[in-house]
């Protein structure tokens, strides 16, 4: 459900940094650890997208699996649900990887080629 | 033609939460995020503690609908204002600024927000508190943890409810904890009853020495 309020929040910022051109691709990362759901996200943006400047724009997501760094022995490893180190057998670690949750980029037409498409008409 | 952006999606949240937080500091007032699944004791708990503190408090209660819980809190002479979220699984920053303007806070030293029962989506929104609580209860399993690993990581202190019940049920409290640890090793531990009232001292205790402004 609270993937809506953040797709608007998705929209607004592609906006802004897309200045009126194409929007091919967004590239969204995506921790294991933070609550949102690609398919919560895509369906919202399809929905608010229609007939706007951004509608047919493909949402890339990149899931970032958690990796913790070991107590004991400061390895890095994916945990398992039992939290193991797989190096050390000691239990858990600092998280260092999986909380993510932004924009990584976008992918806009060429404006170039938006130019001289424009030439030939 | 790709443009680089690294844009945190929750920008507009945590912008939000940050003045809160300052607004909170102006008037020390040391504010608390409850988050706990439906029917672990959040209420309770809130209530237990409001009548062992000496400095007054206030409450922000989080609900999807209905008044019951603010109703409650206001039989006790505690200043609450009640935020419907009307199906939103979690209360965010603006909310609170929103809430915020309704509630006297002048003298107050505890804010207790109470987050909507959801052990997913109010992980992921700073309201601008400054400590975060888990309530976990007894009959919901010694597996929560493991299972809702975002929010357990990211609170200071968890508390675990209705352990009078420890008898009945099967509950491996090793295991729990250790699921606690595995991801976040400076939490504090409670263990405690809001029926028999065992262990909320300690708590209490703890929560004093969190605040800075008592």
């Amino acid at each position: 459900m609270h993937e809506l309020a953040v797709t608007e929040e998705i929209i607004n910022t592609v906006i802004e940094v897309s200045k009126g051109r194409k929007v091919k691709t967004i590239e969204i990362v995506i921790g294991d650890l933070s609550s949102f759901i690609d398919e919560s996200i895509r369906f919202y943006f399809e929905l608010l997208t229609k007939s706007t400047s951004l509608e047919g724009a493909s949402l890339l997501f990149k899931r970032v699996p958690v990796k913790l760094r070991c107590y004991n022995c400061q390895k890095e490893f994916n945990p398992d649900e039992t939290f193991l180190c797989p190096y050390c057998n000691s239990l858990g670690g600092d998280i260092i990887e999986g909380k993510e949750f932004y924009i990584e980029s976008i992918e806009v037409e060429d404006e170039d080629r938006d130019s001289e498409k424009y030439l030939r008409c | 033609m790709k443009i680089e952006i690294v844009k945190n999606i929750l920008d507009a949240n945590d912008q939000v939460a940050v003045l809160n937080r300052e607004f909170f500091d102006s008037l020390k007032v040391f504010t608390i995020n409850i988050m706990s699944s439906p029917g672990a004791g959040k209420t309770s708990l809130i209530l237990e503690t409001v009548s062992r503190l000496e400095s007054p408090s206030a409450v922000i209660e989080g609900d999807v609908a209905s008044s019951i819980d603010s109703e409650k809190m206001a039989e006790f002479g505690i200043p609450v204002v009640q935020i419907n979220t009307g199906g939103n699984c979690h209360l965010d920053a603006p909310m609170i600024r929103e809430a915020i303007k309704k509630l006297s806070l002048n003298g107050v030293r505890y804010l207790f927000i109470e987050n909507v029962g959801n052990l997913i989506c109010p992980a992921s929104f700073d309201l601008g508190e400054h400590i975060r609580i888990a309530i976990a209860s007894v009959p919901e399993g010694d597996d929560k943890p493991y299972k809702y690993p975002g929010l357990f990581s990211k609170v200071e202190a968890v508390i675990l409810n209705k352990i009078d019940l420890m008898p009945y049920v099967n509950f491996d409290l090793e295991r729990f904890k250790k699921g606690i640890i595995a991801i976040n090793r400076n939490t504090k531990i409670f263990l405690l009853s809001c029926k028999t009232k065992e262990g909320i001292e300690v708590w209490v205790d703890w929560l004093k020495s969190e605040n800075p402004y008592r």
